[in-house]
């Protein structure tokens, strides 16, 4: 079974709970500027959008990187980064189009590990915007949400 | 910059706590609150920005304008924990700037900042414009609105849409000292004690908040549920204190938001996410986006004014917010004057022409914006309560509904006596959030009263009576919920994690065990108990030392005189025992351990480790 954090940003709630909890598991601190998932958000249009690794199958990160210090885990399905072989050159974070690879408080590169299987974000989201689920569940439950607020607007007529 | 020595937090805690502390410290007794020598202190709970399930809140105090009292707000978002990144807990703001400025701490630095680019503006706009001025939309900004620069006496100081420091006025003591805003920034970090186990235990904290069945209405709903069960009961003030229902009030109940609403917003980390983010779909302000509104917003734009029309709530709300003034305190103001208005002591030349009758919309959104401005008769109900009557004169006083000159919530207490009793003795003036037995109106089992309230953490014996109708076993509740949520408001947790309005959350035993995990400082449930008691005297003393007396401690007489007129029997045909009431009033006092008058005498206060102040110590 391969799963993957699916985000859900109508649910958000911008509480940032997330950052928290991924900073406390990761660092042992509280602190939003190290945490691997952050809450972007528009304060005067009311938007939040949780905003974290991608995992993506042809990485950017992964290409552009000199050491081959980035990996493909394939038992959980992420991208992982050998600290071994990194030379902390910061290409990946330039290469990454979301701004999935951040850089911790000591200047090395950090990003999204799914906390080895249960992601803390997730497992804290009690709106459950992020969302850590089966990759064959993904759409079908796009699907039945469409499909719920179809017959909600057919039921009109 | 000064570390807080580690004994200051056993006794004081930090937040509200600290605060008091500090103001009986650094505030010039007897000084004109508007003047340099209040001063003016803003800070983050001890455990502000830990996984604590809500450590969002941040605390505003000074000598409050209003009431000339304890100046006390508070409020969500994200400000204490930004503030807390940035290394500092508590600001403690003297003097007065020569021009508008406004605060910019980033991690450790301070720097003092022109403000004309925001001076004027409204809330939405001057958190918007800083953060663009400093080029960083992680900024969290503290700020007070156009009335706060215009001394509006109940002004506010805001963060974001709708987190509001409310009553008593600190925005405008902000405006006095020509300070627009405080800006935080902060990436460092914030140790936990023991990271791994304070995960844990905020998981189970988040579980116990969230499972009790009123947390799921307020996730779903917010505060406005509220409002279907109080109007129905007979618990809500209408038409000022002419009745306590409003018929055909459909168009306010909570479900009408869905039309409108975009989405919940959180206060950091905090599941309970009790407010809506909206947009107004229709009339002169279709198209605005903000937060809210609250229960107070339904009673404050709704039933006091005998509007129902969620509209005139949605639009209100936005004003007032942007303004930055208080909901409660407004909407009683209005509310007052439309009475006034309606036995003809305010006529139509006195309003400027403004038709000031019950349920006129134009004329409560009119009013907002010309006391927020200072216009005509908008400048005297800008004075608060008190200070308006005078003015006003011809027996105005007497329709106000106040304690102390703050305005009371929109419910009717007439029918609680424990709720009339937590509102006649709040240090901040007539309020829900000093000590609210909200749980006395569930009528719960004898068995889960004792628990809530005995030994926990200290004893008591005297008796516990679960009808609200009753006077019996009143004051200790009333005493307990004091303890309680001076607690939480030195932890710097939000009360509905609390026991407000849910008995199965976080009290005295989880904050002792919150403290630890996150702080390493151990402190029992009773120490905790001790230092609450210990601030609350503080907050007593203050108020003592700036002139309050027994009779301070007073509803008006209205809650004595008038019975209500409507509602559920055990809420109808029912008015305060002026002798009863005493009891209770008599009760607290010698509850407290404070002496007939309300003073905290030499002996308990030597006990409570406070005789020796102001002590200077920081």
């Amino acid at each position: 079974m391969q799963k993957m954090i699916v985000v859900d940003n109508e649910k958000c709630t911008g509480c940032r709970l997330c950052e928290l909890v991924c900073s406390v598991k990761h660092d042992g601190v509280s602190n939003p500027a190290r945490s691997r998932i952050h809450i972007i958000k528009w304060h005067n249009q009311g938007l939040y959008l949780p905003i974290l690794c991608q995992q993506c199958k042809e990485a950017a990160c992964m290409a552009v990187c000199p050491q081959d210090a980035i990996y493909r885990d394939k038992e959980l399905n992420r991208v992982m980064v050998n600290y071994d072989l990194c030379i902390g050159c910061k290409m990946c974070v330039a290469a990454c189009p979301f701004g999935g690879m951040g850089v911790n408080k000591d200047s090395t590169v950090i990003k999204c590990d799914l906390c080895d299987g249960d992601p803390q974000c997730v497992r804290f989201c009690d709106m459950k915007a992020v969302n850590y689920v089966d990759v064959s569940k993904v759409t079908l439950t796009k699907k039945r949400e469409v499909v719920d607020r179809f017959s909600e607007y057919m039921s009109k007529f | 910059m000064k570390a807080i020595p580690i004994e200051l937090r056993k006794k004081w805690v930090g937040g509200r706590g600290l605060d008091a502390y500090l103001l009986y410290n650094h505030c010039k007794p007897k000084c004109n609150p508007f003047g340099p020598d209040n001063s003016l202190l803003i800070s983050g709970g001890i455990i502000a920005g830990c996984p604590a399930s809500a450590s969002a809140r941040t605390h505003v105090m000074a000598k409050s304008p209003l009431t000339g009292y304890v100046g006390s707000a508070n409020m969500g978002g994200f400000f204490a924990p930004e503030l807390a990144w940035a290394g500092f807990h508590h600001l403690v703001i003297k003097g007065k700037a020569e021009k508008p400025v406004y605060i910019f701490i980033n991690d450790d630095e301070v720097e003092i900042r022109d403000a004309k680019n925001v001076w004027g503006a409204g809330i939405y706009d001057t958190q918007d414009i800083i953060r663009k001025e400093l080029r960083d939309e992680e900024v969290q900004v503290l700020c007070c609105g156009p009335a706060g620069e215009n001394l509006v006496r109940f002004a506010n100081v805001m963060t974001g849409h709708k987190n509001s420091g409310g009553r008593t006025g600190m925005g405008a003591v902000m405006g006095s000292k020509n300070l627009k805003a405080v800006a935080v920034r902060g990436t460092m970090d914030l140790d936990i004690a023991f990271p791994q186990e304070a995960l844990e235990y905020n998981k189970e904290l988040i579980d116990m908040v969230i499972k009790s069945k009123v947390s799921q209405v307020m996730q779903r709903w917010g505060t406005m549920f509220m409002y279907g069960v109080t109007n129905s009961t007979g618990l809500i003030r209408t038409r000022n204190f002419q009745k306590n229902q409003l018929f055909g009030g459909e168009d306010l109940e909570c479900e009408n938001l869905d039309n409108v609403s975009i989405g919940f917003d959180g206060c950091f980390g905090c599941q309970v996410h009790c407010r809506q983010r909206y947009i107004i779909n229709e009339g002169p302000y279709a198209g605005v986006y903000t937060q809210g509104p609250e229960y107070a917003s339904q009673g404050a734009f709704g039933t006091e004014p005998e509007i129902n029309d969620m509209e005139s709530v949605l639009v209100a709300n936005h004003l007032v917010n942007d303004y930055g003034m208080d909901t409660l305190e407004i909407g009683s103001m209005i509310a007052w004057a439309m009475e006034l208005y309606e036995t003809g002591i305010l006529t139509v030349k006195d309003t400027d022409g403004v038709n000031l009758e019950f349920g006129n919309k134009e004329a409560l959104l009119t009013m907002i914006e010309k006391i927020a401005k200072r216009e005509g008769l908008g400048d005297i109900l800008a004075e608060g309560p008190l200070r308006a009557a005078q003015k006003i004169g011809k027996g105005s006083e007497k329709y106000l509904i106040h304690v102390k000159g703050m305005s009371n919530l929109h419910s009717d207490e007439r029918a609680t006596p424990a709720l009339a009793l937590n509102i006649a003795t709040a240090s901040r003036g007539s309020d829900h959030l000093r000590s609210r037995p909200a749980i006395d109106l569930y009528n719960l089992p004898i068995e889960v009263l004792d628990k809530v309230y005995r030994n926990n953490p200290v004893p008591y014996e005297g008796p516990l009576v679960n009808s609200y109708n009753s006077y019996v076993g009143k004051p200790w509740m009333v005493i307990w919920q004091e303890m309680n949520f001076m607690a939480v408001d030195s932890m710097g947790m939000c009360k509905f994690h609390t026991i407000f309005l849910g008995v199965n959350h976080p009290t005295f035993p989880e904050f002792s065990k919150i403290l630890y995990l996150n702080t390493g400082l151990e402190m029992s449930p009773e120490e905790i108990w001790n230092a609450a008691n210990r601030a609350s005297t503080m907050e007593r003393l203050f108020n003592i030392r700036e002139g309050m007396t027994r009779k301070d401690d007073m509803l008006v007489d209205r809650y004595f005189d008038e019975p209500t007129p409507g509602g559920f029997p055990v809420a109808r045909g029912k008015h305060i025992d002026r002798k009863k009431f005493k009891a209770m009033l008599d009760e607290y006092y010698q509850l407290h351990e404070w002496d007939k008058n309300g003073v905290p005498t030499g002996e308990f206060l030597k006990k409570m480790g406070i005789d020796e102040e102001p002590s200077h110590q920081l």
